[in-house]
């Protein structure tokens, strides 16, 4: 695939073209920039602070450190393509519950992390949860809320299961 | 610049013997932050992503040897059988980076970029691992110390790939530590590699020396002084640690200094012989 190529990408089970771009570009600038779903967000670019958490193939990466270009052939999940028709999931209810969000920077890519740990974990221990959200960077809220809310997602689901 | 997405080493190798100057992409977690901060750009990209038969891993007990594919990620060293077999590979992996970062950085990323800092390279090096190299003119296959010539250089040549690393499968007690400036998300400070490996203590450092260092002077004066490591006392821990600090060769940058790396370097030796006496 050359500069000037179109490639498509599949991003929440949409194919989208992605035209006149740089083949070099990352996912996360073409995601925000070319494809208007600006729900990662772009802070460190180097793959530090987590912001631009989304799944390729189910795992939770860093979507500026993703060459977008070779992602052609992969599922792309973002945070937009978590619920459909407006409605939230239960993270993010319980985010919003427990006033996990302050300034919101890193929510989505918190979001991602924490949806991405309960699928794989449905009751992980306190250091389980701090191990998978270690590479999301807050800087508002210093954390106790965001545990707060994952415990509570955990426990809604818990008993939703009964 | 153009990107291509080979879906077998042979496809690969022939792209880079038609383009030379390509890029090899493994999983992008070094080379996508050069590229966003346009410190580098490149010229073409072979990205091996859709390359499985490099994210494969298996046990021989035969030989009593594991081959690691080139594109397996840290994520898969961490825990499960590559743990039980290769522990301190397994213990390095998990300091590598974030969880996002552990799902897409590569071994054969972390061979390919070679840094001193690079977090399984001094497991590599204590268990003289194998690193295998292809080109569409055959394989080859090098001991990690004859692969790593510098910080950042290594002995691959522009036409060639690396396939994937053999290391032998612990046989005693092996572990891992490093040093930085907190928990998650750091590039180490000073790292090393204890293995215990057919009886035999064998020491390696990163981030301490334009390449991995092999404290070959420590583990002889080890295996001359002390015929099983139960006869060791804490002043003698204590001085394997200063016998690898001697060795090592840091310098001061804008993560540390030589003087604190040396130190870091003491105390970690000192700390995984005891608690390869201790286990």
């Amino acid at each position: 695939m050359s500069n000037n190529e179109f490639y498509s990408l599949t991003v929440n089970g949409v194919q989208h073209p992605v035209q006149d771009a740089w083949v070099g570009e990352s996912l996360l600038y073409v995601l925000r920039e070319r494809l208007g779903l600006p729900g990662a967000k772009g802070a460190c670019e180097q793959g530090e602070c987590g912001s631009c958490t989304v799944f390729v193939n189910g795992s939770a990466v860093c979507s500026c450190l993703v060459m977008a270009a070779t992602v052609v052939d992969t599922e792309i999940a973002t945070v937009e393509g978590l619920s459909s028709d407006g409605t939230l999931t239960d993270v993010q209810q319980a985010f919003i519950d427990e006033g996990a969000v302050q300034c919101g920077f890193c929510t989505p890519g918190l979001v991602m992390a924490v949806h991405h740990l309960l699928d794989q974990n449905a009751q992980p221990s306190e250091h389980e949860i701090k191990e998978a959200l270690s590479g999301n960077i807050c800087r508002c809220t210093g954390y106790g809320r965001i545990f707060e809310a994952v415990n509570t997602a955990i426990s809604r689901r818990q008993e939703n299961a009964r | 610049m153009t990107v291509y997405l080979p879906h077998t080493i042979e496809e690969a190798t022939a792209l880079l013997e038609a383009h030379p100057h390509a890029l090899v992409l493994g999983g992008g977690t070094d080379v996508m932050v050069e590229i966003n901060f346009n410190h580098r750009k490149p010229s073409d990209v072979v990205a091996l992503r859709n390359v499985d038969e490099l994210r494969t891993w298996t046990i021989n007990n035969e030989t009593s040897s594991i081959y690691i594919g080139a594109g397996v990620p840290y994520s898969e060293m961490e825990s499960g059988e590559l743990q039980k077999v290769a522990p301190a590979l397994a213990a390095a992996a998990r300091t590598v980076g974030s969880p996002q970062i552990r799902a897409a950085g590569t071994l054969g990323g972390n061979l390919g970029t070679c840094s001193p800092a690079g977090d399984s390279l001094p497991v590599l090096s204590a268990l003289n691992a194998e690193v295998h190299l292809a080109s569409s003119h055959g394989v080859r296959s090098v001991p990690f110390a004859e692969y790593m010539v510098g910080p950042k250089r290594t002995s691959r040549t522009a036409t060639e790939m690396i396939t994937g690393v053999t290391i032998p499968k612990a046989n005693g007690w092996q572990g891992y530590s490093k040093v930085g400036v907190r928990n998650a998300m750091v590039i180490s400070v000073a790292s090393a590699c204890l293995a215990i490996q057919d009886d035999m203590v064998r020491l390696a450092l990163g981030s301490v020396g334009p390449t991995i260092i092999r404290c070959v002077e420590a583990e002889k004066w080890l295996h001359e002084n002390f015929a099983t490591l139960t006869d060791l006392q804490p002043a003698d821990c204590a001085e394997f640690g200063r016998r690898a600090a001697s060795e090592a060769r840091p310098i001061d940058d804008h993560r540390s200094t030589a003087e604190y790396r040396r130190h870091a370097i003491s105390v970690l030796a000192q700390r995984l012989l005891q608690r390869s006496i201790q286990s």
